[in-house]
């Protein structure tokens, strides 16, 4: 498990892999929102937020379908699949392998881009906390998604289309959890249910993608 | 006959015309699509009989 | 008798082709009373006037958009334990039915926000819950379309149909908390539970009946579309063969 984990983050890192191409997207989406709404500071502050965790979600979405596709390709899918690994696990691991590259590091670089939006200095410690709960479910849905249409070849678009309605309740309740921890108010519920939501899809998930996988390898 | 429907017209009627066109377009469809896989699978199970018509006499 | 019998196609087929001429007639003169009644012989409501007789399209769509998608899941559940086609087919062909449903609801629910709220779309967490229903419905037949081997996207569409109920269910949840976070709470006050008099009431019922009658009739025919498609199928890949 833990070579496959180091391999798929091998891979994401090298050139053409996941991991830049999820950050500079996000940078992007923080530059261009202020260049498309104006720079009006107060405006900019209360949909930071939002935009923040909006950005995160398409980042984590335009690196997802690499996740089987490419093994699937070349053939390692099958090998993993007759291998003693349990499929569960090697989605577990892949997905986790996904999060480090993606998730993590758009949490990690999201005080720079709550400075650019103008986010309020409360909120930068919840936008970080938010991301951090949030982002594995991320991954792990993108997971489910990716599952589903691996066998496709221009699978890209419709595995947006399966996964962005999915990625609704994290959003919401991630973006609130900053939106009301940078106005100082209470963010116990949000926080618990974003906490609850990536724990059930983290538990769960993997086993809807293994059969998913199953069916697309017969 | 028609009931006064004061400032409210444009919203009733546009209602009722949008699910009468959106529930009637796909009424039409699902018949459509249905008169055509019949008419097909038919051609097709005439063809199986023809077919096996020839193996039989030729 | 019992109802695993229909599983088998050609029972399936027979029963059906029975059924349907009722049905369709049950569910012509259910329609017809319902909206005819509501449309023409109901009075106006105290505050929303003569739009409450949007009522009798916008509730029974919502109804019924959200039981397609348990149909869907049922059906998928069916499958996924049971290998029985039909269920597959039947959950494939409920789909456009319940996007179609939820087209329609959204779209009367704007109409009737418009002249009470005065903009023609409201963030109202009902509203916004039949928006995303209405992806998952696009995803769901997006999938069945881009997969192949059906058996291959029987098992997909139900494995996304079970997941995506679990997360439509959570996004009820969340659109509901994320209203309250907006400014304006407007919150449609279209309600059933709500003290409906039984003037409006009565003529509302009829037309949920007549909507589900016609659900029923739509899935029924569009199932019987695909068996014969996938009969077609089958036929087609033996003539290629030779």
């Amino acid at each position: 498990m833990k070579a496959l984990f180091l391999r798929d983050l091998s891979l994401s890192f090298r050139a053409g892999g996941g991991f830049g191409l999820g950050l500079a997207f996000f940078l992007l989406v923080a530059v261009l929102v202020p260049l498309g709404v104006g720079a009006d500071v107060a405006v900019l502050a209360r949909i930071a937020p939002g935009v923040l965790w909006v950005g995160a979600l398409l980042s984590c979405l335009l690196t997802l379908d690499r996740m089987f596709a490419l093994d699937r390709e070349d053939g390692t899918l099958d090998l993993l699949a007759t291998s003693p690994l349990p499929m569960e696990g090697v989605v577990a691991v892949k997905a986790m392998a996904h999060w480090v590259a993606t998730g993590l590091a758009l949490t990690l670089v999201s005080p720079v881009l709550g400075v650019l939006l103008n986010l309020a200095p409360a909120g930068q410690g919840w936008l970080v906390l938010s991301l951090l709960l949030g982002t594995p479910a991320l991954s792990v849905i993108g997971a489910f998604g990716a599952a589903l249409t691996v066998g496709l070849k221009r699978g890209g678009l419709l595995l947006g289309l399966l996964v962005l309605p999915m990625y609704v309740p994290t959003l919401i309740f991630g973006a609130e959890v900053v939106r009301r921890g940078a106005a100082g108010l209470e963010v116990a519920t949000p926080l618990a249910m974003l906490a609850g939501i990536t724990a059930g899809a983290v538990a769960l998930l993997p086993f809807a993608a293994a059969a998913a996988i199953r069916a697309n390898l017969r | 006959m028609m009931p006064d429907l004061g400032k409210y017209a444009v919203a009733v009627l546009g209602s009722y015309a949008v699910a009468i066109l959106l529930i009637g377009g796909l009424v039409v469809l699902s018949l459509w699509q249905g008169a055509r896989a019949r008419a097909a699978l038919r051609a097709a199970e005439a063809r199986v009989v023809e077919a096996r018509a020839e193996r039989a006499n030729g | 008798m019992s109802i695993w019998e229909y599983a088998n196609p050609r029972k399936f087929m027979q029963t059906s082709a029975a059924v349907l001429p009722w049905l369709v007639a049950l569910t012509v003169v259910c329609l017809g009373l319902g909206l005819v009644w509501g449309f023409f012989l109901t009075p106006d409501e105290a505050l929303q006037g003569a739009s409450v007789k949007i009522i009798y399209v916008h509730v029974p769509a919502a109804m019924m958009a959200i039981n397609a998608w348990v149909m869907m899941l049922v059906a998928s559940l069916i499958w996924l334990i049971r290998r029985h086609h039909v269920s597959a087919l039947a959950a494939r062909a409920a789909a456009p039915v319940g996007l179609i449903f939820t087209m329609v609801a959204l779209v009367t629910g704007a109409l009737w926000g418009q002249p009470i709220w005065g903009t023609w779309w409201v963030w109202d967490p009902r509203l916004t819950s039949f928006l995303i229903l209405c992806l998952f419905y696009l995803g769901y037949i997006a999938l069945w379309q881009a997969i192949e081997d059906p058996d291959t996207a029987a098992d997909l569409t139900a494995v996304l149909c079970m997941v995506g109920s679990v997360f439509a269910v959570l996004s009820r949840y969340a659109a509901n908390f994320w209203s309250e976070g907006q400014h304006q709470g407007a919150s449609l006050s279209l309600d059933r539970k709500e003290n409906v008099a039984d003037v409006f009431w009565q003529p509302l019922v009829i037309s949920m009946v007549g909507f589900g009658l016609l659900f029923v009739t739509l899935v029924l025919v569009r199932t019987r579309t695909e068996i014969r498609a996938r009969r077609l199928a089958a036929l087609l890949a033996r003539e290629r063969m030779g």
